[in-house]
């Protein structure tokens, strides 16, 4: 073991499977071993088997599909909005100069202080979890966007102006594919933070999602069951990051040459 | 070269300069500069580092605006860059989520060209510049002198009226360079251009210009100003000629004195 020399591929897997061996096995041990008390967490055999009562006893799935279809859906919006804004902002300096200290701001303000705002504005329907996950990730987009656009290489800039290019086609044409790769890691990494809001909209007024099916779980102390929820959100949190870092993979092989 | 008739100057630049302005007060980059370049001119400007040679060439590209005076091409005053001045940097700007076809075609595609034509032109300039086979490469799997051929076919393939050239090769390896300015030179044989070539490399300086511009230490202006005396075609062992050793000798005495000068 050297700093910085890289592993392959076979190795850097069986090095990830082997620390969820090792959290499980030290997680066995400490319950199934009688040094935790039950009430305060369930043994992963307890808890596998009320998870499979979950998902063919109460439906589970339908609580998974209603989370999932929250963070897509509320990130959807936010990102179709960020994306013109963050470009906008990074190619033209007086609309980031406009836009820049209100968009600091509010990304400082914490989204769950905005669930009883949400509430008495929204309701506590579909709506008011779809808006939380929008104030939770559309203000770190349009800026986090706007930076790396606002990052492009100078000198492929000027050499796209020697070769012709007016400001219109600089845009679409340099700033865009040029800032694509870093922009798709962008939404990446804030999907990942939405994900963490929703559980959050659903632990206050709502009838469905895992984080409704958590609070519900919590007034029978069953943690057995909170747990299963917790793990299915991570499971659900490594498969979409997997996807996505594939797409970006092959929708920009040229930004992967050479790391 | 001096019984050929006098050709028509395409570029002028009168009374060019350049200040840049900071907090620690103003810095005059380029005194007052005249330069003329005539049709098939190869014109390299040589000078110290921070003579202000790069800043004269961005000015005639139009990435830079002058402080006083004005540039005109073809009787037209420059007022910002455009296709037809191509300009090869010495960093490498090919952009990096374009194959080495698609970045020669980028400026063709400015212009509206079908596809099928774009590709017919990149083609041939490919072809020119070595790199047959390499077309679906990205520029990350290219060598730095790949990387600068493929720039050069790139600011070619627009057909601009004036070649700008920025240190291209100063990134290079000696090997590498050589051969690049033999390609260039050829290039410049077979094609007719006009080309402005900025170096501090006295060797390359004579070897592939028609005529050295020898530019002063900081505040730049233009010393010296020589044809050079060698015949076209031109092969790497004009080198070794007594008229390019003479010329050399000249520059190098010349630039020292700069050198000292900026030193100082």
């Amino acid at each position: 073991m050297r700093p910085l020399v890289p592993v392959s591929f076979a190795t850097r897997v069986v090095l990830g499977v082997l620390f969820f061996v090792v959290f499980f096995a030290a997680w066995a041990f400490a319950t199934l071993g009688g040094y935790v008390s039950k009430t305060f967490l369930a043994d992963p055999i307890t808890m596998f088997k009320s998870g499979y009562a979950l998902i063919t006893e109460m439906d589970f799935a339908h609580d998974i599909a209603m989370t999932v279809w929250r963070v897509v859906g509320g990130f959807v919006i936010a990102a179709l909005i960020a994306l013109p804004l963050g470009v906008a902002m990074g190619a033209y300096k007086p609309i980031e100069a406009f836009f820049e200290p209100f968009i600091s701001f509010a990304r400082y303000l914490p989204a769950s202080a905005f669930i009883p705002l949400l509430i008495l504005w929204a309701g506590i329907g579909e709506a008011q979890k779809l808006a939380l996950i929008f104030i939770a990730s559309f203000f770190q987009l349009v800026l986090m966007i706007a930076v790396i656009v606002g990052n492009t290489r100078r000198d492929l800039v000027e050499a796209a102006y020697t070769l012709g290019a007016k400001d219109r086609s600089l845009i679409w044409r340099v700033l865009i594919p040029g800032a694509a790769p870093d922009i798709a890691e962008t939404l990446r990494m804030v999907l990942g933070w939405a994900w963490t809001y929703v559980i959050v909209a659903e632990l206050i007024g709502a009838s469905s999602g895992i984080g409704h099916m958590i609070t519900d779980s919590q007034a029978l102390l069953a943690t057995d069951q909170i747990i299963f929820g917790i793990i299915v959100i991570g499971v659900i949190g490594l498969i979409s990051d997997t996807l996505f870092k594939l797409a970006n993979r092959r929708m920009f092989p040229w930004a992967m040459l050479g790391r | 070269m001096n019984s050929s008739p006098p050709r028509p100057v395409i570029l002028s630049a009168r009374g060019v300069e350049r200040r840049f302005e900071s907090s620690s007060g103003s810095t005059l980059a380029l005194q007052a500069t005249d330069l003329e370049v005539a049709e098939n001119d190869f014109v390299t400007i040589l000078g110290p580092s921070g003579c202000g040679k790069s800043t004269l060439l961005r000015i005639i590209a139009g990435l830079d605006q002058p402080t006083a005076g004005e540039v005109r091409l073809d009787g037209q005053p420059i007022s910002g860059p455009g296709a037809d001045r191509g300009m090869v940097f010495q960093s490498y700007t090919l952009f990096p989520w374009l194959n080495v076809l698609d970045n020669v075609c980028f400026g063709l595609r400015e212009r509206g060209l079908p596809r099928a034509e774009q590709v017919e032109i990149a083609q041939s300039f490919i072809a020119k510049v070595g790199l047959i086979g390499f077309e679906q490469h990205y520029p990350k799997q290219l060598s730095g002198g790949m990387q600068q051929r493929t720039a050069l076919a790139r600011a070619l393939a627009n057909a601009p009226r004036m070649l700008l050239m920025d240190e291209p090769f100063g990134a290079l390896d000696h090997q590498t360079r050589e051969l690049m300015q033999e390609l260039l030179l050829g290039i410049w044989e077979a094609e007719a251009k006009t080309v402005l070539f900025v170096t501090h490399d006295i060797d390359e300086a004579v070897f592939i210009g028609s005529r050295v511009v020898l530019m002063s230490a900081r505040p730049g202006r233009i010393k010296l100003d020589r044809p050079v005396p060698l015949p076209h075609p031109r092969h790497y062992s004009v080198k070794t000629t007594p008229a390019f050793s003479a010329l050399k000798a000249e520059l190098t005495e010349a630039v020292r004195v700069e050198v000292l000068a900026a030193a100082r």
